[in-house]
C-alpha cells in the first residue's frame, strides 16, 4: 500500500510537471504566438474588437503567477481554451470528436498485435530452432525496423493505390452521414483495415520477441523440467507453466502501450488522413493552433501517466514478490 | 508500439549485467581466451564485439557506407539539388538515377546532399543526448543523497512524459525552424532513458574497491566520476548511443515530415515532407518517397544490427541455439568442434524489440 501511494504521488508530480510545461513553453519562447495572432488583426479592427478577441482567447496582461492560477483553474473546469482552426469551437469539443476514432483504430490494432504476437512468441520459443523460429523473427523484425511512416506509405501505394483493395484516405465514406447505421459502420471498418494492418505489422515483432526471450529464460527453470518429467501434456506445460510466468513483462508492456494508443497513432493518421487525435495534432502544428496543440499534449500526457499507473497496478496484482517488498 | 518513435527504448540491453560479465561470456562463447580478453581495455573489448559478431559486422559495414556517402558524396554532385528543371516527375532513368520531383529536382542529388545533413545532425544530436544522460546519470548515481533524489525525480518525470508529442509541441512553438531546433528539441526530450540506465550502473560501481581507493587517495569528485567510473561504463554508453542514434534519426525525420523543420533545407526528412505535401502518392510517384525511406530504413537496420550484436554477446542465451535440455548432445558436439556456437542460422530474431 505504501508502495502504491508513493507511485501515486510520483504520478501527481509528473502530471503537475506536464501541466506546468504546457503553461510555460508558450510563454518562455520568444515571439509570443497570441501576440502574433493579434498583430494580424491590428489596424483592421477597433481596439474594442481586439479586446473582445483577447478575452475570447484568454490573453491577459496579468502577472505570470496570476495567469498560472487562472490556467490551473480553467483546467479543473475542463476548459482547454478555444481552438484557432475550428474557431469558435472549444478545444475540449474538438478532442471529444477526434478521440473515439483514435481509440477504436489504434486500440483494436494494439490489442490484436499484443495477443497475436504473444501467442507466436510462446510458440516459437517452444519449438526453438524450428522452421518458424528461424523465419518469423527476421521477417517480422524487418517490418518493425523500417520507419513506420514509410511502411505505411508503401502499403498505401501498393495495396490502395495500385491494387485498389482499400480506400485511399479518410475514416469513412464522406457521402454517408456519421451515425450508427450498418452502412456507416461497414464503411468505417473498410477504411480502418489498412491502417490497422500496418500498425499490427509494425508492432507485432516487439511482442513476439519479448515473449520469446522471456519464454526461453523460463523454459530453463526447474519447475518446467519437473512438469515435463511428470508427463503433463505439452499444451499444459507450455501455457500453464512456462507462458504464464513469462508473460509478465509483456503484460506490463501492454498496459504501458495503452497510454500510447492516444499518441502512437500520430503518423498512422497523418499518412492515411484518418480522423483522430494525431491528425488533429498535425493540423494544429501546421496552423499554429496553440490551444489545440496544448490540449492534445495534455491529453496524451494524461493517457500515458494513467497507463503507467495501470502498469504498476497490474504488476502488483500479477507478481506477489512486488507485494511482499 | 513501434509505430511511433517514442523514446530511446532498450534496443539493446546489456544494461543489467556489469561489463565484465558480458565480456567474459563473449570470450567463452566465441572461443577466444577469456584471460586475454579480460586483460584488455574496455575499448578493445568494444572492438572485439564488432569484429567477432557477424551481425555487428554487417551493421558496421552499412553504417560505414552511409558515413562515406555523407563525407565524400556531396563532392561528386555538381548540380544544385534544389535546382528546378523541365524534367517533371520523371521515373528513374539513366539521366536521373532516382527520378525527379514535381518541380523537376533531381532526387539522386537531393538524396546524396541530404545524407550529409541527416547523418551529421543525427550523430551530433545522438552525441548531445548521450552526453546529457552521462552527466545526469553518473552524477545522480555517484553523488547520491539530495542530488540523486532531485535528478532521479527529473529522470523519472521525463521518462513518463510522452517524448515525441512533447517534441512536436516544442518544435511548433520555436519561431526559428531548422536542423538545430529539431536537434535541440529531440535532445531535450529523449535523454532520460539512458540516464536511468547509467545511474543504476554507477550505483553498482560506486562501492567497488578501485573507487574507494581513488577516494581515499584524495582524488577530486569529478576525476573519480569521469576518469575512474566513466571508462568502466563505456560499453553501455556506446550501446546507448547506437540506440539513441536510431531514435534521433527517426524522430528528426518524423518532425520534418510533419513540416516542423526548415523545409528549405534538403535532407531525408524534408524530402518526405515535400513528397507528402505534393501528393506524390496520388500521382503515382513512388520513387519520390521510396529513396529517402530506404535510406532511413537501411541506416536504422545497420544501427540496430550493431546493437543486436552487442546484445547477443552480453546475453548468450539470446543466440539462436537449440534448447539445451532437448538437444544437449548436439550442442556439446558443436561446442567441442568449436564451430562458433551461436551466430549459426543468424537471424535478426534473437534480439529485443525496437519498441
Amino acid at each position: 500500500m505504501r508502495h502504491l501511494l508513493r507511485r501515486l504521488g510520483f504520478y501527481l508530480v509528473a502530471l503537475w510537471a506536464s501541466i506546468t510545461l504546457n503553461f510555460i513553453i508558450p510563454r518562455l519562447i520568444p515571439g509570443d504566438p497570441a501576440g502574433a495572432l493579434m498583430a494580424r488583426f491590428q489596424g483592421r479592427l477597433t481596439p474594442q474588437a481586439i479586446h473582445a478577441l483577447e478575452l475570447q482567447f484568454g490573453i491577459t496582461h496579468d502577472p505570470l503567477w496570476i495567469q498560472y492560477f487562472q490556467y490551473l483553474g480553467d483546467l479543473l473546469h475542463g476548459d482547454l481554451g478555444t481552438s484557432f482552426t475550428y474557431f469558435p469551437t472549444p478545444v475540449a469539443t474538438v478532442l471529444a470528436q477526434e478521440l473515439p476514432w483514435t481509440l477504436a483504430l489504434v486500440g483494436t490494432s494494439v490489442l490484436i498485435s499484443f495477443v497475436l504476437g504473444s501467442l507466436l512468441g510462446v510458440l516459437i520459443a517452444w519449438r526453438r530452432g524450428s522452421f518458424l523460429d528461424n523465419v518469423l523473427p527476421p521477417f517480422l523484425t524487418f517490418f518493425s525496423a523500417i520507419p513506420y511512416f514509410w511502411l505505411a506509405l508503401i502499403a498505401l501505394y501498393v495495396l490502395a493505390y495500385t491494387l485498389n483493395w482499400f480506400p485511399l484516405h479518410g475514416g469513412y465514406d464522406t457521402s454517408l452521414t456519421v451515425a450508427l447505421t450498418p452502412d456507416f459502420l461497414l464503411s468505417a471498418l473498410q477504411h480502418a483495415l489498412l491502417p490497422g494492418f500496418t500498425i499490427v505489422l509494425a508492432s507485432i515483432a516487439g511482442w513476439m520477441l519479448g515473449m520469446r526471450n522471456a519464454m526461453i529464460t523460463t523454459l530453463t527453470e526447474d519447475y518446467v523440467l519437473l512438469a515435463e518429467a511428470k508427463g503433463l501434456n505439452e499444451r499444459r506445460v507450455m501455457f500453464s507453466y512456462a507462458a504464464r510466468n513469462a508473460i509478465l513483462p509483456n503484460v506490463t508492456g501492454f498496459a504501458l502501450s495503452l497510454g500510447f494508443v492516444v499518441a502512437g497513432s500520430l503518423l498512422t493518421e497523418v499518412v492515411f488522413s484518418y480522423p483522430g487525435v494525431g491528425f488533429a495534432l498535425l493540423q494544429a502544428a501546421q496552423n499554429s493552433d496553440y490551444p489545440l496543440l496544448q490540449g492534445i499534449f495534455l491529453l496524451i500526457a494524461l493517457a500515458v501517466l494513467g497507463a503507467n499507473f495501470l502498469a504498476d497496478l497490474v504488476y502488483l496484482v500479477l507478481d506477489p514478490r512486488v507485494r511482499a517488498s | 508500439m513501434a509505430m511511433l518513435p517514442q523514446s530511446p527504448e532498450p534496443v539493446a540491453a546489456p544494461t543489467g549485467q556489469p561489463q565484465e560479465a558480458g565480456a567474459g561470456s563473449t570470450a567463452a562463447a566465441e572461443g577466444a581466451t577469456p584471460a586475454a580478453l579480460a586483460a584488455e581495455r574496455p575499448w578493445m573489448t568494444l572492438w572485439r564485439i564488432f569484429t567477432l559478431n557477424r551481425k555487428a559486422m554487417v551493421g558496421m559495414c552499412i553504417v560505414g557506407f552511409f558515413f562515406l556517402v555523407a563525407i565524400v558524396g556531396p563532392f561528386f554532385i555538381h548540380t544544385d539539388p534544389s535546382a528546378l528543371s523541365n524534367d517533371v516527375l520523371m521515373p528513374p532513368s539513366p539521366k536521373h538515377w532516382l527520378g525527379t520531383t514535381q518541380t523537376g529536382q533531381d532526387i539522386f542529388s537531393q538524396l546524396v546532399v541530404g545524407t550529409r545533413v541527416s547523418i551529421l545532425w543525427g550523430m551530433a544530436t545522438g552525441l548531445v543526448v548521450t552526453a546529457i544522460s552521462v552527466l545526469v546519470g553518473l552524477c545522480a548515481g555517484y553523488l547520491g543523497g539530495i542530488v540523486d533524489e532531485v535528478l532521479s525525480l527529473l529522470i523519472n518525470v521525463f521518462l513518463v512524459l510522452p517524448s515525441f508529442p512533447l517534441a512536436v509541441l516544442l518544435a511548433a512553438y520555436v519561431p526559428f525552424k531548422g536542423p538545430l531546433t529539431v536537434a535541440a528539441v529531440i535532445a531535450l526530450t529523449s535523454w532520460a532513458y539512458q540516464a536511468r540506465v547509467l545511474r543504476a550502473q554507477t550505483l553498482s560501481l560506486r562501492r567497488r574497491d578501485f573507487v574507494e581507493a581513488a577516494r581515499s587517495s584524495g582524488e577530486s569528485t569529478w576525476r573519480i566520476i569521469f576518469f575512474e567510473i566513466f571508462p568502466n561504463e563505456i560499453a553501455i554508453v556506446a550501446a546507448g548511443f547506437v540506440g539513441t542514434a536510431i531514435y534521433v534519426i527517426l524522430a528528426a525525420a518524423g518532425l520534418e515530415f510533419l513540416g516542423l523543420g526548415d523545409v528549405t533545407v534538403v535532407d531525408w526528412g524534408t524530402m518526405f515532407y515535400w513528397a507528402q505535401n505534393n501528393d506524390a502518392l496520388l500521382l503515382g510517384a513512388w520513387w519520390w518517397f521510396a529513396a529517402p525511406g530506404l535510406c532511413i530504413a537501411l541506416l536504422g537496420a545497420g544501427l540496430a544490427l550493431i546493437n543486436f550484436g552487442i546484445d547477443e554477446i552480453a546475453n548468450p542465451r539470446l543466440r539462436s541455439e537449440a534448447r539445451p535440455s532437448k538437444r544437449l548432445l548436439r550442442q556439446m558436439l558443436a561446442r567441442s568442434i568449436g564451430a562458433g556456437a551461436g551466430t549459426g542460422a543468424a537471424s535478426l530474431g534473437a534480439s529485443r524489440s525496437l519498441g
